[in-house]
Parts: C-alpha cells; sequence; structure tokens
C-alpha cells in the first residue's frame, strides 16, 4: 500500500469536502454530548457555590462560552469570507454563510444567559454597560451579513459583498469595544465589570472549559452540516451531487467521493 | 482641487439643483424627526436639555442614512456609473477620486446643511451657547463620516430590493463611534468638562473613514457592476 499522499487542498473541492465532512459531522455530535455531559456535571454538581453570587453564578458555564464563541466565529467567517474572496475559493464562501447563523445563535445565547444571570446578580436584565453594548452591536454585525447575502440572488456576487460586509465589521470590532469602553467611563454608574469577579475556583475553570470545548464540537458538526446543505444547493446540476441526494433519499450513506 | 474631481461634485450639485424637492428632503425629514422627541418625551426644559445632543445626532444619522441610498442609483440607472469607473488616461478620475467625489457632493448637499439647521435646534431645546457650538463642531466632524460609510452601503445595496433598510442595518452599527463621540462631547461641554479628547476621537475617526471606506466603496462598486 503506497503511502497517503496529502495535499493540501485536496478538501477545497466541494464534491471531497461533502463526503468528509459528512464523515466527521457524527463524531462531532458525540464529542459534543460528551464534553457537554460532563462539563454540565461539573458545573452543577461538583463546582463549589460561589460566596458572594450564590447558585446564580453557574450560568457562566454556558454564558462565558458562548461568548467567547460569537467573537470568534465572527473572525472566523471574516477570515473564511475573505479567502473566498481573494482567491475566489467557493468552498471558504460557502463555508463563512454556514458559520454565520450559528455565530448569531451564539451571540443571542450569550446575551440571553447574561440577562439571566443579571437579573439576580445586578437586579437588572439589562445595562447599557461596554461588553452588553458592544456584544448587542456584534449581534447587528451577524445580522448585517445574513440579510446582505440573502438580498443578492447571484451568489457569487453575495458571497463577494458579504466578504466586504464581514471585513470591515471585523475592523470595526475593537474601535466598537474600545469606544463604548471609554464612553462608559464619561457617564460613570451602574458599571460592574466582569474582571472583578473573584478569583475562579479551578473545579469552575475546568466546567468552563470543558464547556468551551463541548461548543466547539457543537459549532464544527453545525457548520459542517449547513455547508454540506449549501454544496448540494450550489452544486444541485453536478453529477455527484445528484448521486448524493440519490445515496441518501435510497438510505445508503454516502461516502467519500472521489 | 483637481479638475476632474471638481467637475464630478459639481455635477451632483447640478443635478440637486435642479430637482431641488428632493435635495431638501433630508434637512425636512432630520426637522420632523427631531419636532417628534418633546411631543414624545414632553416639554420639561430641564429633560430636552439633556437629551438634546443625542436627539440632534441621532436624527442626522438616520437623514443621511436614508439620502445616500440614491447617491450611486441614479448614476447605475442611465449608464453613467458605468462610464465613469471603466473611464481611464489622464485627466479622467479614478475610482478612489470618483467614491470621494461622490462623498463629498453627498455631504456638500446633506451634512452642511444639518450642520447649519442644528444649532436652531439648540435653541428650541433650550441649550447653552457653548453647548450648541460643540454640537454644531461635532457635525462638522462627523456628517462626513456619515457621509463615506454611507456612500458604502449606497455601493453595496446597489440595486437590491428593500435596499433602503438594508443599508441602515448595514451601516449603522459601523457609525456607532461618531454618535457616542459627537453626543459625548456636547455632554461633557454641557457638565462643564472639556470636550478636548471627544474631537480628537472624532477626527481620528473621520481620517479612519477617509482612508477605509473609499477603498472598500470601489470594490463595493465593482463587486456589484460587473
Amino acid at each position: 500500500m503506497s503511502p497517503p499522499s496529502f495535499r493540501l487542498f485536496q478538501f477545497a473541492a466541494p464534491a471531497r469536502f461533502y463526503g468528509l465532512a459528512g464523515a466527521l459531522v457524527p463524531w462531532c455530535w458525540a464529542a459534543f454530548a460528551a464534553l457537554a455531559a460532563v462539563g454540565l456535571w461539573i458545573g452543577f454538581f461538583v463546582a463549589p457555590t460561589d460566596a458572594t453570587q450564590g447558585e446564580s453564578y453557574r450560568i457562566i458555564f454556558i454564558h462565558v462560552p458562548a461568548a467567547w464563541m460569537s467573537m470568534l466565529l465572527y473572525l472566523v467567517m471574516a477570515f473564511w469570507a475573505a479567502i473566498g474572496w481573494a482567491f475566489n475559493a467557493r468552498l471558504a464562501s460557502m463555508t463563512a454563510r454556514a458559520i454565520a447563523p450559528t455565530g448569531a445563535m451564539f451571540t443571542f445565547l450569550a446575551l440571553w444567559t447574561g440577562a439571566f444571570w443579571g437579573k439576580p446578580t445586578w437586579g437588572t436584565w439589562w445595562v447599557w454597560d461596554a461588553r452588553l453594548t458592544s456584544e448587542l452591536i456584534l449581534l447587528f454585525l451577524y445580522a448585517g451579513f445574513l440579510s446582505i447575502v440573502s438580498a443578492i440572488d447571484d451568489p457569487r456576487r453575495a458571497d463577494r459583498a458579504g466578504a466586504l460586509v464581514a471585513i470591515v465589521g471585523s475592523i470595526n470590532v475593537p474601535i466598537i469595544y474600545f469606544s463604548v469602553r471609554w464612553w462608559n467611563t464619561l457617564h460613570q454608574g451602574a458599571s460592574v465589570s466582569l474582571d472583578a469577579a473573584p478569583r475562579m475556583a479551578s473545579m469552575m475553570l475546568t466546567a468552563m472549559l470543558l464547556m468551551t470545548l463541548a461548543f466547539w464540537a457543537y459549532a464544527f458538526a453545525v457548520v459542517f452540516t449547513r455547508t454540506r446543505a449549501i454544496v448540494l444547493e450550489r452544486d444541485r446540476h453536478a453529477g455527484w451531487a445528484r448521486e448524493a441526494v440519490h445515496a441518501t433519499r435510497t438510505g445508503g450513506t454516502p461516502g467519500m467521493q472521489t | 482641487m483637481s479638475g476632474p474631481f471638481a467637475a464630478v461634485v459639481a455635477r451632483d450639485l447640478r443635478l440637486a439643483a435642479r430637482r431641488r424637492a428632493d435635495a431638501l428632503l433630508p434637512v425636512a425629514f432630520f426637522t420632523v424627526a427631531i419636532s417628534l422627541f418633546p411631543l414624545g418625551v414632553g416639554p420639561e426644559p430641564q429633560t430636552l436639555r439633556q437629551i438634546a445632543p443625542g436627539v440632534v445626532w441621532v436624527a442626522a444619522l438616520l437623514a443621511a442614512m436614508l439620502s445616500v441610498t440614491q447617491l450611486y442609483a441614479g448614476d447605475l440607472a442611465d449608464g453613467s456609473l458605468e462610464q465613469m469607473l471603466v473611464a481611464g488616461g489622464p485627466g479622467v478620475l479614478d475610482k478612489l477620486g470618483l467614491v470621494l467625489a461622490k462623498a463629498a457632493a453627498h455631504w456638500l448637499l446633506t451634512g452642511l446643511p444639518l450642520v447649519l439647521v442644528a444649532p436652531l435646534f439648540g435653541l428650541m431645546f433650550d441649550m447653552r451657547p457653548a453647548a450648541i457650538v460643540s454640537l454644531a463642531l461635532t457635525l462638522l466632524l462627523g456628517t462626513p463620516v456619515l457621509s463615506l460609510l454611507g456612500g458604502l452601503g449606497a455601493a453595496l445595496t446597489l440595486g437590491l430590493r428593500s435596499g433602503a433598510a438594508l443599508l441602515i442595518l448595514l451601516i449603522v452599527p459601523l457609525c456607532i463611534p461618531a454618535l457616542i463621540f459627537g453626543a459625548g462631547a456636547v455632554a461633557a461641554i454641557d457638565a462643564g468638562q472639556s470636550a478636548r479628547g471627544h474631537y480628537s476621537l472624532l477626527g481620528a475617526f473621520l481620517i479612519f473613514a477617509a482612508l477605509i471606506a473609499p477603498p472598500a466603496t470601489a470594490a463595493a462598486l465593482r463587486i456589484a457592476t460587473e
């Protein structure tokens, strides 16, 4: 058996990616289930109760990983969109498009869980604090990307316009972050910062990192699944896509198409 | 000012002069939008004085966004946009120059009138003279940002259904720093502090927008017309 030749861009071909992603999706789901189960178990049953916040602090095991993912996924989305635009790589553009809804979901999740945490801790669902406002603007940026991409019918033009929006938005993320911070220091008042949280017990940190890895696995699973759907939709006139759809309909598992 | 740049600006101004009612719409919108706030919030001078900078700035932002949708639409409809984009050679504007000239024309038609009208609303909202001067100054620094970034939105949404709403969704988040520093400077003056930091940041944001927006707008025009 000859040694397998590894080529960097082997899976940039939509047909090959479709097969590979299809093979990886169940593993991603399994990793998500295992990591989330262990992470939630440690977070809710093993980690000690917080001295000042009581039990309500436990929402950070969802909240903080979701907030991290929301920011990371925006940058990843902008990266792939830029690659797709610069090198005319169709798969990169499709991946960027597939990441956007998941990123927006995590942004919304971070805001929603933050509100749940803020009600017992701060006594309010929402404050116009630097972190909250910049996260809300991140949600708007995701919404802008999603709406421009869906408003343009021609996929090539949609991908490029979306890439431009994503890149300009990613430049703006730090600007928003800092400007709102300066704004907030001028308007002093109800600004309870997350930095002021008490030092974290190692069990809390473990649970948080496990949940972060679980969210990574979830993001991979969902993005792969969505990218496969977009690939099929775009390549619906190609022979391999018809065969793949046919194989799925007749109950067979579509393997690696080469 | 170079010849072709001035020619593009003068062309837009001449087109606006022939449709005067259209050119006055942004200022009319600005006026109506601001007038709603005392009716909605209540006429207490103390409250009005406090919300005035933010209200004027938000109204200016929306007036700029609503008027900028038509920046390239007319040129696209009659084919002159493609001609200007493909034209080259000496004495002809390149894409960056064209984008800058269009933004400059939009600012002269929309931003400058808002700067001139704003002090009037300062008086109606019972603002102090120093705060009114500061309001006009921040608008002078900030409205070019709105024209530059708005031009980017106009190029991105060129020829799309519901382009106006899409433009607001895309560009308003990018304009937030201008709103924060603009309204913040006036609030600082009102509180007896120095607004110098706000002016500097607003100026820096203007320079940043002038550097980033024209290449991005040129790229968006290429995407939209190819």
